[in-house]
């Protein structure tokens, strides 16, 4: 089927939008057709996210018009869109944590219907499209698959003729993909037009009838995924030719004892509805990277929280060449050479209103000598994150400036070179190159590779299985708060990988149907 | 009737009922603030509002119920500020929660200047009937003013609404995460001052009581702590409207009774027996949220965050 063939269901003409001090959109046109798969390609900030929520109605254009099915379209707000049919499931998730299922799929509704009618019809469409669902339950307790499936429910309840996916499948296992590819191409063979965000060019490859690519805001290309390469999409999507990161020669540090070495270790969360860890082990040598993939949700906070000293357990369980740390907190691990890069780069990693050299110090004081006599020593504090920024390119006004204002690219690689930077023994990174775009991503995976080359034994939590197979020697699947056993990456077929992770929560069945 | 040391149950628990009013409106209106995820500690402050401009209608015009919509409205005037300074001028809540309650204090103050010593006019009882001549019974449950009944009527209709309206569904969304319920296109910051203003109004509503029953007169610093009791209320709640019944005539029982010991001539010296409210409810507070995060877990996960949307 060509485009030609199909309806026209919605025509997007020259749509500008600009924020102070950044193009977000500029002159962008393309159209979908009725039933048609359309894909919207492009690296974090090329502006997708601001052309579909004004197609939602969240933002409006500065100029540039809309036509639905031949009409004149500008939803003054996204009520008046999910009028006209279009519904959106969201890049990150708008649930509501405390709130059970139904209330959820409620919230998402124009004129719900009562409480216990709208149960029934959540169960009766997630059967038909194969998306089990307890209207009961309280998301908090869903997986990330499982949260997405109530976003999606929520969508086809209202009987959308154009549904829009931001990033739907960055936190799936590859089942859980495979389900919602099957459940997308059900709709589309129903009639439903669907607008696929993506940077995965693998999957819009095999989804998507055409595709539009934005960079920097500007349409770049079009083109029919199908005849095309992901190498050839992904350059036109940088702009650029993308070389992959390359890893150094491999040498035996001939240590009788692992950097690290995990042994039994169990771990209760901290965190409200979190997972606890239940009898870890495995072992790091130096020059070594373990990757670590799993569902979000499944203990990967845990157990990097466990590995920085944040959570202290009994002291044998964590063990560094040989010597018991368990039950040290950070400080003392820092000393000893472990550093760690949270997830959550605001808040977590950096404190956002402090500047980059006081976050600079807040983890380097230990390691980099940053104090005399209990004072900080700002001039070497300064030289630091002076450092950090050359050497990894983090671009800022200077070193004054507050976290909060670099960009996520940015910070991440402010927070991942800062870590980097101290000629750290052990190195525990949890989502590398989480919302990062793939020059950045590069980036911070070469340097990882370099730091390892150099002699440390590194660990990688990601949810980003392309990277993990890139990065890793072994590779571990954490589920539920238990670590599969390590194995080497070096002839892990993807089907394998899927079996370890088996986090689809009971989808594998009806995956294996 | 029995007598404990000199305290008739029945006139204590018909004095309980009657001296939870106040912090139970207030602990409500508060209550409904939170769920909507808006931290207000300016409840002080409002009621204060409340008693002085309550005072001032039914004086003036003579009619105690005209006196209560005018707290209402004094309380939902200043909680209009605390609204325009945090969801206008995204101001943090603690620091202007905290500075209504000095304005609320100050303001009350000036305008109460040549109020003092004056007496309302009478809020009449509800006739029951014979019910009030049922012995003991009467006494405790059917010799009350209309508002004792409807601040338990209004616990009852806060419940219903948060849990089974889709008005209440609403509230709690926003409060919970206003991202989320940004993108699905409510108004977050509408919605909050929606329910800052009820808020307002309720603590309003319990000032006036104060001033117009209880006591009833006018003093400065009138309402002598009970915002605060209101707001410790809401987290002994869990944030659980029938919850906040509870807790409202456990610390209203507690108040009466420190009185009635001090009156029976107790061995306890009386500034121990008054500090004993206070002193409970940072017991209370202690032990709720000791227990395990569950306090934590109900608690509106987007409370005292300041909503702006971006992109």
């Amino acid at each position: 089927m060509t485009e030609n063939q199909r309806p026209l269901l919605l025509q997007v003409s020259g749509i500008t939008k600009a924020y102070p001090g950044v193009i977000a959109n500029s002159d962008v046109s393309f159209a979908i057709g009725t039933g048609e798969v359309h894909a919207l390609l492009g690296e974090n900030g090329a502006g997708k996210s601001t052309l579909v929520k004004m197609i939602y109605g969240l933002v409006k254009p500065d100029s540039g018009t809309m036509t639905w099915r031949g009409a004149a379209y500008a939803p003054s707000e996204p009520r008046a869109a999910r009028a006209s049919g279009v519904a959106m499931v969201f890049q990150h998730f708008s649930l509501f944590e405390a709130l059970n299922v139904a209330e959820n799929v409620a919230l998402g509704m124009e004129n719900p219907p009562g409480m216990g009618a709208l149960a029934a019809k959540i169960k009766e469409v997630s059967t038909a499209y194969g998306l089990p669902l307890d209207p009961a339950r309280m998301v908090g307790d869903l997986s990330a698959g499982e949260r997405q499936r109530v976003e999606i429910i929520r969508c086809l309840l209202q009987d959308p003729k154009l549904l829009i996916m931001d990033e739907p499948t960055s936190v799936l296992t590859p089942q859980e993909v495979e389900i919602l590819f099957r459940t997308l191409r059900q709709l589309a063979a129903e009639g439903t037009s669907i607008l696929y965000i993506s940077h995965k060019l693998e999957e819009i490859r095999s989804l998507c009838d055409s595709a539009t690519i934005l960079r920097r805001g500007k349409v770049v290309g079009s083109c029919i995924p199908r005849d095309r390469t992901a190498r050839e999409m992904a350059e036109l999507m940088v702009g650029a030719v993308l070389t992959p990161p390359e890893r150094g020669a491999k040498k035996d540090w001939g240590d009788d004892k692992p950097a690290l070495e995990v042994i039994g270790l169990n771990a209760t969360s901290p965190i409200a509805f979190g997972t606890s860890l239940k009898d870890i082990s495995f072992a790091v040598n130096r020059g070594e990277i373990l990757g670590i993939a799993g569902v979000a949700g499944n203990g990967q906070v845990e157990l990097q929280l466990a590995l920085s000293g944040e959570i202290t357990s009994a002291n044998g369980m964590v063990m560094a060449h040989g010597v018991a740390i368990g039950a040290h907190g950070p400080i003392d691990r820092r000393e000893i050479g472990f550093v760690v890069a949270p997830e959550d780069r605001l808040g977590h990693a950096a404190a956002p209103d402090m500047s980059l050299v006081e976050n600079a110090f807040l983890t380097g004081a230990v390691r980099q000598g940053l104090t005399q006599r209990g004072f900080v020593d700002w001039p070497a504090t300064r030289a630091f994150a002076d450092q950090i920024i050359q050497t990894y390119d983090v671009r800022t006004p200077g070193n004054h400036v507050a976290a909060r204002a670099l960009s996520g690219g940015n910070l991440q690689k402010f927070v991942i070179g800062r870590e980097l930077l101290q000629s750290p023994d052990v190195i525990v990174i949890n989502q590398p190159t989480w919302g990062v775009d793939a020059a950045a991503a590069a980036a911070i995976r070469q340097a990882i590779l370099d730091r390892a080359t150099a002699g440390a034994a590194i660990i990688v939590i990601s949810q980003d299985l392309d990277e993990l197979l890139e990065l890793s020697d072994n590779f571990a699947v954490l589920n539920e708060g238990r670590l599969s056993p390590p194995r080497p990456v070096k002839g892990l077929s993807i089907d394998e990988i899927g079996l370890m992770m088996g986090g689809a929560h009971g989808a594998q069945a009806v995956a294996h149907v | 009737m029995m007598d404990f040391g000199g305290i008739n149950p029945a006139i204590l628990i018909a004095s309980l009922m009657v001296a939870s009013v106040p912090i139970m409106l207030a602990a409500l209106g508060e209550l409904v603030v939170e769920k909507s995820g808006v931290l207000n500690l300016g409840v002080e402050g409002m009621m204060i509002m409340g008693a002085i401009c309550g005072f001032i209608t039914a004086v003036k015009t003579g009619n105690p119920y005209l006196g209560f919509l005018g707290g209402a409205a004094g309380g939902a005037a200043l909680s209009l500020i605390f609204a325009f300074l945090t969801q206008s001028l995204l101001a943090n809540q603690v620091a202007t929660g905290l500075a209504l309650t000095m304005f609320g204090l100050g303001l009350s103050s000036l305008m109460g200047q040549g109020y003092n010593g004056i007496k309302p006019p009478l809020t009449g009882v509800v006739p029951f009937g014979p019910l009030r001549d049922i012995p003991g019974i009467g006494r405790m449950l059917f010799s009350h003013d209309w508002m004792v009944y409807f601040s338990i009527g209004v616990v009852a209709a806060t419940w219903y609404v948060l849990k089974y309206t889709r008005t209440g569904l609403i509230i709690r969304a926003v409060g919970e995460s206003h991202d989320a319920a940004h993108a699905l296109g409510y108004k977050v910051n509408r919605i909050r001052l929606m329910c800052i203003l009820f808020g307002g109004a309720m603590a309003g509503l319990g000032g006036a009581y104060i001033s117009l029953i209880r006591v009833p007169q006018w003093t400065d610093g009138i309402t002598a702590g009970a915002g605060w009791i209101a707001l410790a209320i809401v987290v002994f709640a869990s944030w659980k409207p029938l919850r906040v019944l509870i807790g409202a005539y456990l610390f209203g029982g507690i108040t009466v009774l420190q009185l009635n010991l001090q009156a029976a001539g107790s061995a306890i010296p009386v500034e121990y027996l008054s500090m004993s409210p206070y002193l409970i409810t940072i017991l209370v507070l202690v032990i709720m949220s000791s227990g395990k995060g569950r306090t934590a877990l109900n608690a509106p996960a987007a409370l005292g965050q300041n909503f702006h949307a971006s992109r």
